[in-house]
């Protein structure tokens, strides 16, 4: 599973962060910062719920 | 589950609804049916993104709309009543004709409608911006270079008008008929600084001010809007008026139903209003006991986790599983300008609000609101890191005055 954003569509809700702060930051400059493009399988359901709950759909995964 | 669902309501309530059943392995027929012909779009980019001309109507389809999840849209099909009893709902198609469908469960995520000014039907120039096609409507006549539009509530929708008007160089008289914008949601002292917003980027702003009438021209037999004149006495003239005074629920069809109704649908902690038949989005109303009353949402964010909820609450009832209470932090966010106002939480305008981080000043910062030491609201302006890391505090149980601490030392 691979963590794929994109940035032009990002605009730092932070809603990603408040569901896996181990996967997603908002740093102090409002950009999103992805800390692990690869999340292991047990955070599926953390990552289908920030996709799924990411204002401006700029989150998918790609099975790869 | 092997029944048939009928979910009235095809926005975002009512088609995560329909995924969430889907998924969760209810076999029968799902019907989602709406008042709307398009197919199922995500809201809050009609006020910004598609009225600046940034984005295509293509862009703002909801995934879930385009998923193959077996799902039988009646679009443009309004719903006009409901019997319980008989399980059987009356609706209406866009040629007209009437018909009744059965069904064994129901989801009622109707959702609301643009209020509008009185007597302002029919008159071209004026405009709510609630769907798809109320913002093709206005962008179009923005993209015809108005010299200014006026827009009518400083609410949120009001002000994310004003905001893409201003970004398209277009001059905006915004009038609030209340002394400050916001005041009710978030205060007068944030109240205060949302104006200031407005100001700082050359809006018109009148507050405390009413609208007495729209001034009007016909030509051509066409009733057209030329100025709206306002209760301190001035007129403001303008080919373009949109009106952002809140939303009616669409409840109508629900009359007589048997079903409480009370701003809303009056929903257990469950979003069950009886058996079989649940409500989420900007309709239901439901207890909260993290916020100790009542509570009747009109977030993005609530919309979604309403509509999953009262999918699964449906799915428990079938499978006689214990449901699961419904009491999400209300979470939502507005676009000004380049300004990002989010909130969690649901504070009242008389709570205590303190700013815990950056400044007013710097319209960078964040304020918690509390009653007594009781939390109740986490403000931010351009903190998104803060307000999700507040956020956290409601799940917590935190005080207001642990969440100060707190705020200090991020």
């Amino acid at each position: 599973m691979r963590i794929v954003v994109d940035f032009d569509l990002c605009e730092s809700n932070a809603v990603c962060m408040g569901i896996a702060p181990e996967i997603f930051e908002v740093r102090d400059d409002d950009f999103l910062y992805v800390l692990d493009e690869n999340p292991p399988e047990s955070m599926r359901a953390k990552m289908e719920e920030s996709v799924q709950r990411c204002p401006k759909q700029a989150i998918s995964i790609a099975e790869d | 589950m092997n029944s048939t669902t009928v979910i009235v309501g095809a926005s975002l309530a009512g088609i995560n609804a329909a995924r969430t059943l889907r998924l969760q392995g209810h076999v029968g027929s799902i019907i989602v049916v709406d008042a709307d012909s398009e197919r199922p779009y995500d809201r809050p980019p009609l006020s910004k993104q598609m009225l600046t001309g940034e984005w295509e109507p293509e862009k703002i389809l909801l995934p879930a709309g385009k998923e193959d999840l077996d799902l039988e849209f009646r679009l443009g099909v309004r719903a006009k009543a409901v019997d319980l009893g008989a399980r059987q709902i009356t609706l209406e198609g866009a040629d007209g004709t009437v018909a009744n469908t059965a069904f064994d469960s129901l989801v009622i995520a109707s959702g609301a409608s643009a209020r509008r000014l009185p007597d302002s039907a029919g008159i071209a120039g004026v405009h709510v911006v609630r769907t798809l096609a109320d913002s093709l409507a206005l962008r179009a006549e923005l993209e015809a270079g108005p010299s200014r539009v006026v827009v009518i509530g400083a609410g949120f929708i009001g002000a994310e008008v004003a905001s893409s008007c201003r970004k398209r160089g277009i001059e905006v008289t915004l009038v609030e008929a209340m002394p400050l914008p916001l005041e009710r949601i978030l205060g007068a002292e944030m109240g205060r600084v949302c104006a200031q917003v407005h100001i700082e980027n050359g809006v018109d702003l009148r507050l405390g001010t009413g609208v007495l009438q729209l001034e009007t021209e016909t030509v051509d037999g066409v009733e057209k809007v030329v100025g709206v004149a306002l209760t301190d006495g001035t007129t403001i003239a303008t080919e373009i008026v949109v009106v952002g005074i809140g939303v009616t629920l669409n409840v109508d069809w629900l009359e007589g139903s048997g079903l409480t109704l009370d701003d809303g649908v009056v929903c257990d902690n469950t979003l069950l209003a009886a058996p079989g038949v649940v409500a989420a989005g900007d309709i239901a109303r439901y207890p909260s006991a993290r916020f100790g009353r009542m509570l009747r949402v009109e977030h993005w964010e609530t919309a979604i986790a309403g509509g999953e909820a009262a999918a699964r609450r449906l799915l428990a009832e079938a499978s006689g599983e214990t449901p699961v209470v419904f009491d999400p932090i209300p979470w939502f966010w507005s676009d000004q300008y380049d300004r990002k106002i989010q909130l969690a939480g649901r504070p009242m305008p008389t709570d205590t609000c303190v700013v815990v981080h950056g400044s007013t000043d710097e319209f960078r910062f964040v304020a918690l609101y509390g009653d007594g030491d009781r939390l109740t609201g986490v403000l931010g302006m351009n903190r998104p890191r803060h307000v999700i890391q507040l956020r956290a505090l409601f799940e917590e149980g935190a005080s207001f005055s642990e969440a100060c601490e707190r705020a200090a030392t991020l």
